[in-house]
């Protein structure tokens, strides 16, 4: 098929970035919408050209490194998949395809599609973790039993790949659903128990501080989740969040 | 042509060596590990496991990576599971058996007391991933649960879904982001290191180029751990990540350190096969699948070209139609036969031209018999007498979806083909690279303050990898090896003080690369990295692939160096020195793997047997299985640098069994 592709071109940070037109023919509709990218930019490469910056890295859809907004949605028109899963099959010939980064304040461009995610760093150090050193004589993984419904629903969370697409989806700008899926994570868990309070409070502080909007309960991000995390966890990490600052 | 001292301590059984050596090896007291730098170079398992550890324990840790956060290292995408000799099934598991079936699934070719280490610390892995909250699948007691890999006749693989690799990883993601919040690490992420910095032999830094601003920097150590995983996409196309790249380990080489076996490489059996030339990578589908799923292609010729033109499907073929190789070929292990095993096998029917897809190279992995079994099962459970055969399909696709629905779902998506109705068509892939950098039993280099970890170094898995050893050993060379042994070198140097980068050494190492980088830029040449990349590809897979041969590899060697020439005139890279560039960052990766795939045939060529997934053509059994030369090759092939991967000098370390008996492998 033959396309014509509309791609958000920012030369830096300061740079104030435009659309720019390109046309890609031939293109298989086996292809991944990343390796039509890669036809795009050899092209590119070849004719003299700056090939265009994107994010990307394992190509199957848990690194969580690739980032694009793909006519008006993160990740693209699919549900469950990440921008490297995303198959040309979803498109038409002749389609006219708009690829811009994922945009929030708190993630600046970087270079074309490549955006700075650092914030989402800075939240899981505060408080991301639970504090247990390696030292060999942790006791037995089996001496705590844990009930199969709340590991399963520990590892629903887990699963997040820190991509950004709720953030980028939100009409706020909301980091929530990343947010409360490492919270409630180790809500879940037993393990997570002692640090609750501090985890939620803290992560929560420094999610505000690096500029990401509130939840106002759209769902937008649970749709476009490529993970499929649930709003539920937005709701358990109120409550926890709750639990925290009534304890005082 | 020396001997290498691999440091196995003396005496002592096996089973007493690590627990022995370290309570007696050199330990830096807590006071002066704040003085004591270390540098780590990646993120994933193994180096994420290390930065987190040697920070809580003192010492302040300088850690790189070239993803925009550490969550991102490849080591995420492993799937099925981690082996751990924990026994919780009561199915005869033992430290001695887990070392029994890492050795043997190596075709004998790794260091048997690194080996036995390994599998000693393994149950301390999994508690310590327990304690930081990762969340492993568990039965309805709440115990965790287990499931079984191939090449061993115990359950003893620990998994969270089939995203095993990223809920570890991001265990020890989460160890690093606390002590990054300490500052105990200095978290440098999208940074890329080009070259190793050596001080009076010892390894004292690295230049590393900001792949943001392109800014060329120096950071010093008193010692550099290099975790920079495998060099599978020498091939271009592999289930590697497509940033992962060789560079770190190929400098540190260049600088000094000894290679070791770089034609051992891990062609795993059931990938997707790839459907064109556009192709990027290839994706895995996990081993774990052989669990549950049947291998089969079909016994008659008409039948397949019934099914490459269309006119049948698989589903059409009755069981009396079907050639379940495996199962037919290895009765005792069945689907479950080790990696290099089943990749042969799958590539034998391909050749013998009964692969099913267009490309004739692919064959199927079938679930239905699980689907039926497990549904039979279910309606035994739910008290359903008589179910309907739709019920049982629906009960039996509802347990499979739980098992391995992730893995389906993601076949689904690339393929368009659903799964719990026709057969996947899988093929094998290069996936993992069980040569690396050559270290001795306490994970140093050849050269002094210089370690290699995980899939980087090349101690434990031998000429082939078991399934879900990979993460094992990730973390136990990064939660309990390194931390102690890297003691006992730095004991030496708590006198030192701040290692100063202005030097002639740093000086000297960051002129090198500018000049690499600069002649990328200037070149101004015909053809982009990719071309080159795909080229080298096309020569490994085609030449130093599954099988192999004298003629074959000789003509490798011969293509390779005419690329790399080539890729020297011509070689474009668009842009500037001093921003994102991301051509910039392929051309330094693809200039080193054009060295190191030489590197990797002449390796080939010199081990004149089959063994693990080294397999020499005119090496076989009379049945066509590999067949090992102990007398000749029970060694390790060390290479060093000399200037051109061409003139590479062999050392040996010789392998001593002492505790196992060198077999045939046989999984008949």
């Amino acid at each position: 098929m033959n396309l014509t592709l509309k791609i958000w071109r920012q030369k830096d940070a300061n740079d104030k970035g435009k659309l720019v037109k390109y046309k890609v023919t031939d293109i298989s509709e086996h292809m991944s919408f990343l390796e039509m990218m890669d036809v795009l930019n050899e092209q590119l490469v070849n004719s003299g050209d700056e090939p265009v910056a994107f994010d990307h890295d394992c190509r199957e859809g848990i690194c969580g490194m690739c980032s694009m907004y793909i006519n008006g949605q993160a990740h693209g028109p699919d549900r469950g998949i990440t921008t490297c899963q995303l198959h040309m099959r979803m498109f038409n010939d002749g389609d006219t395809i708009y690829i811009e980064p994922f945009r929030a304040n708190a993630f600046p461009v970087i270079k074309d599609l490549v955006v700075d995610r650092t914030a989402f760093e800075r939240i899981q150090q505060s408080g991301g973790f639970i504090s247990v050193n390696t030292s060999g004589n942790t006791q037995d993984a089996n001496a705590i039993p844990i009930a199969k419904s709340a590991a399963d629903e520990a590892m629903d969370a887990a699963t997040c790949i820190g991509c950004g697409a709720c953030v980028a989806t939100c009409k706020n700008s909301s980091a929530m659903l990343f947010v409360s899926a490492k919270v409630s994570q180790y809500a879940l868990l037993p393990q997570g128990q002692v640090e609750a309070t501090d985890r939620v409070m803290n992560m929560v502080a420094q999610m505000d501080a690096e500029g990401f909007g509130n939840c106002t309960n759209t769902g937008a991000c649970e749709v476009e989740c490529p993970k499929g995390i649930s709003l539920t966890n937005i709701a358990r990490m109120n409550r926890e969040y709750l639990k925290a600052t009534s304890k005082g | 042509m020396t001997t290498l001292n691999s440091r196995v301590p003396k005496g002592d059984s096996l089973a007493n060596k690590w627990s022995n050596y370290k309570e007696h090896i050199n330990l830096v007291n807590p006071a002066n590990k704040r003085n004591i730098d270390i540098i780590v170079v990646g993120t994933g398992l193994a180096g994420g496991s290390a930065a987190a550890t040697l920070a809580e324990l003192g010492y302040n840790v300088k850690a790189f990576c070239y993803q925009d956060s550490p969550r991102r290292a490849h080591s995420i995408a492993a799937q099925g599971g981690i082996n751990a000799a924990k026994n919780y099934q009561g199915d005869g598991d033992s430290n001695y058996r887990l070392f029994y079936d890492t050795v043997k699934g190596g075709d004998y070719r790794s260091r048997e007391a690194n080996v036995y280490r390994l599998a000693e610390v393994s149950g301390n892995i999994i508690d310590q991933c327990v304690a930081q909250g990762v969340p492993f699948a568990r039965d309805y007691g709440g115990l965790l649960d287990n499931r079984s890999f191939g090449g061993v006749l115990v359950s003893r693989t620990f998994y969270a879904k089939g995203q095993t690799g990223q809920q570890l990883l991001l265990g020890a993601y989460s160890a690093m982001n606390r002590q990054i919040a300490r500052g105990k690490i200095t978290m440098h992420n999208r940074h890329e290191m080009l070259d190793v910095v050596k001080i009076d032999g010892k390894a004292r830094g690295i230049i590393a180029r900001n792949l943001i601003t392109g800014e060329i920097e120096r950071h010093s150590a008193h010692a550099v751990v290099i975790a920079s995983g495998g060099y599978g996409n020498v091939y271009f196309l592999s289930t590697n990540a497509m940033g992962s790249n060789a560079t770190a380990a190929w400098k540190i080489h260049k600088k000094g350190a000894y290679f070791a076996n770089p034609c051992y490489t891990q062609i795993h059996p059931t990938c997707i096969p790839r459907s064109g030339d556009y192709q990027s990578k290839l994706t895995l589908m996990s081993e774990s699948l052989r669990n549950d799923g049947r291998i089969w292609v079909p016994k008659n010729m008409d039948d397949v070209m019934a099914i490459r033109e269309g006119r049948k499907k698989p589903t059409d073929l009755s069981e009396e139609e079907r050639d379940y190789y495996l199962e037919r070929r290895y009765p005792a292990f069945g689907n479950l036969v080790p990696r290099d095993v089943a990749s042969r096998a799958a590539k034998e029917r391909c050749d013998a031209g009964y692969g099913v897809n267009a490309t004739g190279e692919a064959v199927y992995l079938d679930f239905k018999s699980a689907i039926q079994r497990y549904g039979k099962e279910q309606a035994k459970l739910h008290h359903i007498t008589n179910p309907s055969k739709e019920k049982v399909i629906e009960l039996g696709t509802a347990i499979i979806e739980a098992k391995y629905g992730n893995l389906f779902q993601m076949y689904e998506k690339i393929v368009a083909e659903n799964p719990y109705k026709t057969p996947m068509m899988i093929y094998p892939a290069t996936h993992y690279t069980m040569g690396g950098v050559w270290v001795d039993y306490n994970l140093m280099t050849t050269v002094e303050g210089l370690y290699c970890i995980g899939e980087a170094n090349f101690s434990d898995h031998g000429a082939n990898r078991l399934g879900a050893s990979a993460l094992m050993q990730g973390l136990a060379d990064g939660y309990f090896v390194l931390p102690y042994t890297i003691g006992d070198y730095l004991a030496d140097d708590i006198r030192t003080g701040e290692i100063s980068t202005k030097t002639t050494e740093f000086d000297a190492a960051e002129k090198s690369v500018k000049e690499q980088l600069d002649f990328f830029i200037n070149n101004k040449g015909t053809h982009s990295v990719d071309y080159y990349h795909k080229k080298l590809g096309k020569i490994m897979w085609e030449k130093c692939g599954m099988a192999r041969n004298k003629k074959g590899l000789e003509e490798a060697i011969q293509e390779i160096q005419e690329v790399r020439e080539d890729f020297w005139k011509h070689v474009k890279v668009p842009g500037s020195l001093n921003e994102f560039n991301q051509e910039l960052e392929k051309a330094g990766r693809v200039a080193d793997f054009l060295e190191l795939g030489e590197l990797f045939a002449k390796d080939a060529l010199n081990r004149e047997e089959s063994c693990g997934g080294h397999f020499r053509e005119e090496h076989v059994t009379e049945d066509g299985e590999a067949k090992r030369d102990d007398v000749n090759f029970a060694y390790v092939s060390a290479w060093e640098y000399t200037g051109k991967p061409s003139e590479a000098v062999l050392h040996k370390e010789e392998l001593e069994f002492k505790d196992i008996e060198l077999k045939t492998r046989s999984y008949k």
